[in-house]
């Protein structure tokens, strides 16, 4: 234990940046052919983003799944006419042998729960494309099939397997390494694939994996093809996929241009939000900005404005600073929410969505705020929302609140400019949490009356005793207690211990609704986490550090 | 709306702070409200020769003058304030001293000034029936001036709470209010402060004893690092010596006068003594042993992480913490305290940083064995032959390490029954305090009088006679 802490890196190397684009992908290439379009991995084995291992056999690090994520990104946004996307490999005989090892015996415990936190939200990302966008998934898996690869397979809507007796599926993670197949392989199993217990099992501790007809008996796998067949059958698969979409056909796409982002000592500094870093106190400010106006909006318009339409450029800027945060900024572990500007205009821009959801661009921008806001919940730092006279949690923005582990509203005299909170029709449908929730009937337990009574409040403007009232605040000082209540809050909680809290938080955010996501991110996770601190996997002669050294694995055979 | 310097004087600037107005135009006139229902019994049109503290220099904080009670201007005083002053011991030591209420220990820092602060009104419910039985006009005022000042600790208090903690301040200051004194339900938080206090030798015993626990406990908080409780705490310490002056001469003018009598008739039984009118020393003996295991247990277990956490965190520290030599961090330093193994008591060292309610209790002890030897002068000068002693540590405990066991007086570990049989030889009985209690079946109201039972004192208060009419009963 002590000696795998001792080897993690105590000096900080620089930053990761999550904003990439087509032109400079290392590990994969996307290509469209009418309505498919097809990711192919062909990871660069010199290519790794941290040094000191090599990314062999296609297996994948953190650099080669942000290129995933921006792939997926780029065909919601920028190819309307893409029905149902191929992931394909370009590696003879390997489709993809999953996470690197090595860089996993590297890695810093931090690194790692990231590494897996953001992999496993670019993986129900797909999930979310088939469901709510109507992108198929197919996995065409050529060769092996192995750990985070079939994880990713798993992911998709269908496995094709190319029957070669000799390419397996198999989840190796146990036997091999000591630790879980941590990218949501195991949940995906049951809760998707609905593969028995016993052959689950029999799958798991089995470092081989499961070829041919038995992997299509097991549920392992949808179809398996023989290599010859192997091409023109995914093409033929994918075609049938894509009919199932309800994505347009001639459409034009919305390029995804890059954020306008300064990071500097202060902060991470977007066009429409602000990241203030107070390193001493160990708090991140995150301020969102209203739309500039309520000007009208149409689909035309937003069109236009494309990356730059508020919801879009907001959700994404939320986006990469919620990354940045959580990878590079580890110990700034209490996000301060707030919102500046004018309430009415987000409540316009909810209005306008919500009435134009048939049309695929605002569709796709609903999802993005939908996943952005997703990240939150499943984020390890205290989050305290702070509304403020000036503040705008109106609909959309009143999601980042209610996201948030307490919330203080400032209960203003009478007369001066006041706070206040607005629900929306948003509220209420349009952006779940991972347990497919919305958060007011999160919060609730889905009480129907109370929900009913909310319902009835929407656009009013409530004030502090009104919003407290309604359980939406969770505090609400007034002008005289404001500041000191507020700095009391955030002291106690940075006092607290950090692990203790994301235990906490994660424990109370998601509530008693259970989905594959939320038990991917409790049960998977949360034993993932356990597994990867003990030493069975990370002492010196633990299965993960000694893996392709020769040297023997010693167990502590207590079953704990 | 309140004329706030006017009728409440401070040096914290009252009239200026709209927190601490919002807070008190609520809590204030709810005080006055208590006063009324839990101060003492019929008083409230009796002008008394009260002092009231006005400002902290040395002339203001001694102001005498008659004054009916529920017009009593109870102020807020802290101690000036020393730019220079830091956070003395534990792991903040070396720091500036906080002048804000450090987010960390925020719900610890409340807890220590509630604690606290609800002995202040305990003390002034427990002792609401007595003025109707006192044994003179000067003793009438004395408990009175207690009672004012108990009020005006309880402002000091409270005044933490409205200004530093928010909404749980004030609710946490009400709540100071609604808590009754010996009330099944509703009780104060600390033992001792739900026992009556049903008599004026009960009355001086306990200010002799228990109000020295408050002493010490307000010195152990005028070390700590949040500077506005360590000023606040030193000048309550200022009118805590009052209390205890009150509670030590009550007692050696009761032995005192019970020494008259016994020289005079030459008698040494107690009943003899009794029959005189006066109380025999057994008796007082039992009080004395009563009141000090019951304060006793006021410290806290031997051996408490809470201690430990709030000397670490730089909230409260030792009794004279700066004066002391040592390193003020105690990671490594050990203390010894008892406990009872198989029927003997023996010693053992502990991590000090465990043991500092035992320091604190082993200071008082000292402080405590001073004061009995100055009564005991009284006794041996009137040449009897009868020895007051403090009884062992871990007599009469109910917390710590001797709660569970029976030790005796003299520090014999007992059977529960062997206990039982001498219980009233140790502490009073039912009948003792019956008796007792008859000798002050009505109050001695005219100037210069005093009852039979207690001598006259040596001097007068604030230089006046004797016979002054420190009361007038209107």
């Amino acid at each position: 234990m002590d000696v795998a802490v001792s080897q993690e890196t105590k000096t900080k190397p620089a930053g990761v940046e999550y904003q990439t684009e087509p032109s400079r992908y290392k590990h994969w290439r996307l290509s469209f052919d009418g309505p498919i379009a097809t990711l192919t991995m062909d990871v660069a084995e010199d290519g790794g983003i941290r040094p000191g291992y090599k990314l062999k056999l296609n297996s994948y690090d953190l650099g080669v799944d942000i290129e995933l994520h921006d792939a997926l990104q780029r065909i919601r946004f920028e190819r309307p006419e893409i029905h149902s996307v191929v992931l394909a490999s370009a590696k003879n005989r390997i489709f993809c042998s999953g996470a690197n090892i090595y860089m996993l015996g590297l890695s810093s415990h931090a690194w790692k729960v990231n590494f897996c936190k953001f992999t496993n939200e670019t993986r129900i990302g797909i999930e979310d494309a088939s469901r709510n966008s109507g992108l198929k998934f197919l996995a065409a898996c050529n060769g092996t099939t192995a750990g985070g690869g079939y994880e990713l397979a798993l992911a998709c809507d269908e496995i094709i397997l190319v029957d070669d007796r000799s390419s397996a599926v198999s989840l190796p993670e146990l036997p091999l390494l000591g630790v879980l197949p941590g990218t949501g392989g195991l949940t995906r199993l049951t809760d998707k694939r609905r593969v028995r217990k016993d052959l689950a099992d029999m799958f798991c501790t089995n470092q081989d994996g499961v070829r041919g007809q038995r992997a299509k008996d097991w549920r392992l796998v949808d179809e398996i093809v023989k290599p010859q067949q192997f091409a023109e059958h995914v093409k033929q698969r994918a075609l049938k996929l894509a009919e199932l979409s309800d994505r347009p056909a001639g459409a034009k796409g919305v390029p995804l241009t890059p954020l306008k982002k300064v990071t500097d000592d202060a902060g991470l500094h977007y066009e429409s939000l602000d990241v203030q870093f107070n390193k001493a106190a160990r708090t991140a400010t995150i301020t969102v900005r209203a739309p500039e106006s309520v000007s009208e909006q149409t689909i035309e318009k937003a069109l236009a404005a494309g990356a730059h339409w508020w919801p879009l450029q907001m959700a994404r800027e939320l986006d990469d600073a919620i990354l940045s945060l959580r990878t590079n900024e580890l110990e700034l572990g209490l996000w301060v929410m707030k919102t500046a500007g004018n309430p009415d205009a987000v409540l316009a821009m909810d209005k306008f969505i919500l009435s134009h959801q048939d049309n695929w661009f605002v569709r796709e921008v609903l999802g993005m705020m939908r996943r952005t806001f997703a990240r939150t919940e499943v984020t390890s730092r205290s989050i305290y929302a702070i509304v403020e006279p000036d503040s705008c949690f109106a609909g959309t923005l009143l999601e980042l609140a209610l996201a948030a582990d307490r919330i203080y509203m400032r209960d203003t005299q009478e007369g001066e400019s006041t706070a206040t909170m607005t629900l929306s029709e948003m509220n209420f449908g349009s952006l779940p949490m991972v347990n497919h929730l919305t958060r007011v009937a999160a919060r609730f337990y889905q009480d129907a009356n109370h929900l009913e009574s909310l319902r009835r409040q929407i656009g009013k403007k409530l004030l502090a005793r009104e919003a407290l009232e309604a359980g939406l605040v969770t505090s609400a000082p007034d002008d005289l207690d404001w500041e000191d209540e507020i700095r009391q809050a955030i002291e106690s909680r940075t006092a607290q211990s950090p692990d203790a809290l994301t235990g906490l938080e994660a424990n109370l955010r998601l509530g008693p609704e259970e989905t594959p996501e939320t038990r991917i991110f409790g049960r998977l996770s949360a034993w993932q986490n356990w597994i990867f601190i003990r030493p069975n996997a990370v002492g010196p002669s633990g299965a993960l550090k000694v893996y392709g050294t020769g040297a023997p694995v010693k167990f502590d055979w207590e079953k704990v | 709306m309140i004329n706030y310097t006017e009728k409440i004087p401070n040096n914290v600037d009252l009239g200026r702070d709209r927190v601490l107005q919002r807070a008190l135009e609520h809590w204030q006139p709810a005080f006055l409200g208590w006063w009324y229902d839990m101060g003492p019994t019929e008083s409230r049109n009796y002008d008394v020769y009260l002092r009231t503290a006005i400002s902290v220099e040395p002339d203001g904080w001694a102001q005498f003058d008659y004054i009916k009670m529920p017009e009593y201007r109870w102020g807020i005083f802290l101690q000036p304030r020393d730019e220079r002053r830091q956070v003395n011991f534990g792991t903040h030591k070396g720091q500036p001293a906080w002048q804000d209420v450090p987010g960390e220990y925020r719900s610890t820092l409340r807890r220590i000034i509630v604690t606290q602060g609800d002995t202040e009104p305990a003390s002034v419910e427990q002792q609401k029936m007595l003025g109707l039985s006192c044994p003179s006009l000067y003793d009438l005022r004395n408990i009175f001036q207690v009672n004012v000042e108990e009020g005006r600790h309880l402002w000091a208090m409270v005044y933490l709470l409205h200004r530093y903690f928010g909404r749980d301040g004030r609710e946490e200051a009400e709540a100071l209010l609604a808590r009754r004194s010996g009330d099944t339900d509703n009780p104060r938080i600390l033992g001792a402060f739900n026992e009556p206090t049903p008599d004026w030798l009960a009355f001086y015993m306990f200010t002799f004893f228990t109000d020295r626990d408050g002493k010490f406990q307000l010195c152990a908080l005028a070390e700590s690092g949040f500077d506005p409780l360590a000023r606040t705490c030193r000048f309550m310490l200022t009118e805590e010596a009052h209390h205890m002056f009150v509670g030590e001469t009550g007692v050696g003018r009761i032995i005192q006068r019970t020494c008259e009598v016994m020289k005079e008739k030459k008698l040494e039984t107690p009943s003899d003594v009794r029959a005189l009118g006066v109380i025999d020393l057994q008796t007082i003996q039992k009080y004395l042993n009563f009141h000090y295991s019951v304060t006793l247990d006021l410290y806290g277990s031997d051996v408490s992480s809470n201690a430990a956490n709030y000397f670490t965190s730089g909230l409260k520290g030792r009794f004279r913490e700066t004066k002391l030599e040592d390193d003020h961090v105690l990671i490594d330093a050990f203390y010894p305290v008892s406990e009872v193994v198989g029927g003997k008591i023996v010693t053992k060292n502990v991590p000090a940083l465990t043991a500092l309610n035992e320091r604190l209790r082993d200071d008082y002890i000292d402080e405590i064995a001073d004061g009995v030897s100055r009564w005991q002068r009284v006794i041996d000068q009137a040449g009897i032959p009868f020895r007051l002693t403090l009884p062992h540590k871990g007599f009469h405990r109910e917390i710590g390490n001797f709660a569970g066991h029976f030790i005796s007086p003299e520090g014999e570990v007992l059977t529960e029954e062997a206990w039982k049989k001498h219980e009233f030889e140790w502490v009073p009985s039912p009948k003792d305090y019956e008796f007792v209690q008859s000798l002050m079946s009505g109050r001695v109201a005219e100037p210069g009088k005093f009852a039979n039972w207690i001598a006259p004192p040596l001097r007068g208060v604030n230089n006046q006679p004797l016979n002054f009419e420190y009361v007038r009963f209107n």
